[in-house]
């Protein structure tokens, strides 16, 4: 599918972004912005490929990846976050959706999808019980303690990314991190249109139209 | 209830469904029982047999460039379909469809390093518009046609299937097959009117405006659409190397070639237009020189069929999306009968310059050894410019470029993004399986020839018509050139012993000359012309001669030299 409204915020109403808000992502001072790539494409061999290859030529670094099915039976669903400026996103939105099996790809900036990820910290137990301050970052970022044993911790956490990355800054820095772990963040977008769904409608109205003459 | 067939006799099938009546291919191992099926249809399919899976591809680029057809390579797995690769990244940058039939080991050998296994799909995909693997012979049909369907539509491009042996052999049901549909693929993007409206209104108010008109305007058959188009509103226009028959040559508006070795006058008034409107072509950097300084002072219009194209390397005031055959006569009927006398006029010192300084030395020298220039414009001439001009790479496929006149469309088969050498020989033999009612020219170096030379093997089995001038300059001379200028003529493994052509072509049977001197050049290529089945004509060109004008890497476009400085 293609059309020249790959940068779908446009589309996505108003999203009573708060002043001062928090950034979702963690900060970079790069120059750079974070961009959520939601991509669907039909369930063939292969497709993962064909998108990794677009972020890889133009030297573009994936800072996370996540594939699942998405709500539509056959369709699959790439999230995908990367830092990069507006031009090149538009350009490689519109590279990965000229491929065959992809059926749509967007961008959008954080203001336009509501994003999570999971995330587990394995730490060294008798660090944790030493140090308060430990335990106390770990409660003020709403992650769980879902494992304690004599020589480790397994520390769970769901939520904004941003977070996720200042909790592993704290836990490395108080010396106690033996494994970390994300999913990769997960997004779906603030528009009340359902883009796909649209989509997915007028595909088959054209192919009913095709079929029929 | 269909047929009860193998995989490999429903790929048959398929291919006669899908209107295929050429192929180019190598057997082996891995597709030897689609080869044996193929056996039982020769009388329906021609299967041409190349020396050189590189040659099969090249061989197919050249026969769907003249013919409009998709063309068909058929190779074995591992080294057989790795030879190919070439081809089909060349096919991909040129927007050329083939479809490329490669065996596979059995799918219970897959991945565990069988004998001539290599991961073709991963390999190809990178490089190709699409590549699928069939491990089932139920699949066949629709993997045929799904392949043709992709190849050839929207802007077209190579497509490679992986045939599991064991798919080539197990059975299935066929029933004729016909994918015109694929929900995930928009061929030709749909159009919005109010680009028709704006395109239409720059052009209008445009003072001076300039056309450039690319392979697109082929590709969509929508030259004479491009011609009513320019025409109307009086607009000169200038071609890509790929797009050089979409205009002919002698057309009043046509102004020459773009870009790197392009006319004076079309690279001068790129950056002196107002208005820059272009058709089918990708803003390629041999086209556009500099890119922070390209036509920065004019207004941008793109026609293009494939979105991707929008804005990727020039950004653009208004982009017309969809197929030119239908926005340009769109865009056509809202504009103003317009003549652009002085602009049109503002060219000609520029033409004049570059007739005198460079065409006219190249091509009606009074001494000297033979030039490439007189040479390409003698075989225009005496085929009437109607002849199909293939070419290799380097400096003949420059100077063919420029003194090769076209009068019918689809007669450029040239390698313009990948700039294959070796294409030429192949590309040439496919073309006169592509177009059989016309004269077939192709102009080679000694560098390129080399590189595919055991393809005379196939022009000697098929006797297939391919009149091949040799410019033996006994360098790699496009390389010699950019050391001459760049690299202060240190001549780093550019100069080349040749072998004696005239033998090599006695041995595989084909007529031969050599033409040395000027008075002897009309004569030979009359007689190279008349003379039915394959000719080779050897010239021996001026050794160091250049390619110019010529805009220098990374200057201006407007910044052409004419000629070495003395
Ligand atoms: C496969 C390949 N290898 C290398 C090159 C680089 N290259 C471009 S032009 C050229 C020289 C070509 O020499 P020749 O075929 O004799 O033609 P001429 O330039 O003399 O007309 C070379 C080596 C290329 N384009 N393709």
């Amino acid at each position: 599918m293609m059309n020249d409204n790959i940068f779908a915020s446009e589309m996505s109403g108003s999203s009573n972004v708060p002043e001062n808000k928090i950034s979702k992502f963690p900060v970079v001072n790069d120059g750079k912005t974070w961009y959520t790539l939601i991509i669907f494409s039909e369930n063939l061999a292969g497709v993962l490929n064909q998108i990794t290859n677009v972020f890889t030529r133009r030297q573009l670094n994936i800072e996370s990846l996540n594939v699942s099915p998405s709500g539509f039976k056959g369709l699959h669903r790439y999230t995908v976050t990367c830092r990069s400026d507006f031009e090149t996103m538009k350009k490689v939105v519109k590279q990965i959706e000229k491929k065959i099996d992809v059926v749509l790809a967007r961008f959008y900036t954080e203001d336009h999808v509501y994003v999570m990820e999971q995330a587990l910290y394995k730490i060294e137990t008798s660090k944790l019980i030493a140090d308060h301050d430990i335990s106390k970052a770990i409660r003020k970022h709403e992650a769980k303690i879902v494992e304690v044993n004599a020589t480790y911790s397994i520390v769970s956490i769901e939520g904004l990314p941003s977070d996720i990355v200042e909790l592993r800054h704290i836990l490395r820095d108080h010396g106690c991190m033996l494994q970390f772990v994300s999913s990769g963040i997960v997004a779906v977008t603030k528009s009340s249109h359902e883009e796909l769904n649209s989509f997915l409608k007028v595909r088959k109205l054209q192919k009913e139209a095709i079929t029929e003459d | 209830m269909g047929k009860i067939l193998s995989g490999g006799q429903i790929l048959m099938e398929s291919l006669i469904n899908e209107g295929v009546d050429t192929i180019f291919g190598y057997p082996g191992g891995a597709i030897m029982p689609t080869y044996d099926f193929l056996y039982d249809y020769r009388d329906r399919i021609n299967h041409v047999l190349v020396r050189h899976e590189q040659g099969a591809s090249h061989a197919a680029e050249g026969y769907a460039r003249v013919s409009g057809k998709t063309g068909v390579c058929l190779v074995t797995s591992g080294p057989g379909v790795t030879n190919t690769v070439t081809g089909v990244a060349d096919a991909m940058i040129d927007s050329t469809p083939i479809v490329v039939i490669a065996g596979q080991v059995g799918a219970s050998l897959l991945g565990s390093d069988a004998f001539q296994e290599v991961d073709v799909v991963d390999m190809m995909q990178p490089v190709c518009k699409w590549a699928y693997q069939i491990r089932d012979a139920k699949d066949v049909a629709w993997a045929v046609s799904r392949a043709f369907y992709i190849a050839s539509s929207g802007r077209p491009g190579p497509v490679v299937l992986d045939f599991a042996k064991n798919a080539q052999v197990e059975k299935a049901e066929y029933e004729p097959m016909k994918v015109n549909f694929i929900r995930s693929y928009i061929p030709v993007p749909e159009t919005d009117e109010e680009s028709i409206v704006n395109a239409a209104r720059l052009i209008n108010q445009a003072e001076r405006p300039l056309v450039l008109v690319g392979q697109g305007v082929e590709l969509g058959y929508a030259t004479a659409e491009l011609r009513a188009f320019i025409e109307k509103a009086g607009m000169p226009a200038g071609c890509t190397l790929l797009g050089l028959s979409a205009l002919p040559s002698d057309h009043p508006l046509n102004v020459g070639m773009l870009g790197m070795h392009g006319s004076l006058g079309s690279n001068k008034m790129t950056q002196k237009c107002d208005l820059l409107i272009a058709v089918g072509m990708r803003f390629d950097d041999r086209i556009t020189g500099k890119l922070s300084t390209y036509a920065t002072q004019a207004k941008k219009i793109h026609f293009d069929i494939d979105p991707s194209e929008i804005n990727k390397n020039v950004p653009v005031d208004v982009s017309v999306l969809g197929d030119c055959k239908t926005t340009l006569p769109a865009v056509t009927a809202l504009l103003e009968k317009k003549e652009h006398k002085e602009w049109r006029e503002a060219f000609r010192p520029y033409d004049e310059e570059e007739n005198r300084v460079v065409i006219e030395p190249q091509i009606h020298p009074k001494e000297g050894p033979l030039r490439m220039g007189e040479v390409i414009r003698k075989v225009s001439e005496l085929t009437q410019n109607k002849a199909v001009m293939v070419t290799d790479v380097g400096q003949n496929q420059m100077m063919s470029a420029r003194y090769f006149k076209f009068t019918q469309c689809r007669s450029v088969v040239t390698s313009g993004g990948m700039g294959t050498m070796g294409y030429g020989l192949p590309a040439a033999i496919g073309a006169t399986f592509g177009a059989p009612e016309r004269t077939v020219c192709v102009f080679l170096g000694d560098g390129g020839l080399q590189m595919t030379i055991q393809e005379l093997g196939t022009i000697m089995e098929q006797g297939a018509p391919v009149k091949i001038i040799l410019l033996n300059n006994n360098y790699l001379g496009n390389v010699r050139q950019w050391q001459q200028l760049f690299f202060r003529r240190r001549y780093s493994f550019t100069p080349m012993l040749n072998p004696d052509y005239e033998k090599i072509a006695e041995a595989y049977n084909i007529p031969c000359a050599t033409v040395i001197e000027r008075k002897d050049l009309e004569a030979e290529i009359e007689k190279m012309v008349n003379t039915p089945g394959p000719y080779l004509l050897q010239c021996a060109i001026m050794e160091e001669d250049n390619v110019f004008p010529m805009c220098f890497p990374g200057h201006d476009v407007d910044d052409m030299v004419l000629k070495l400085e003395d």
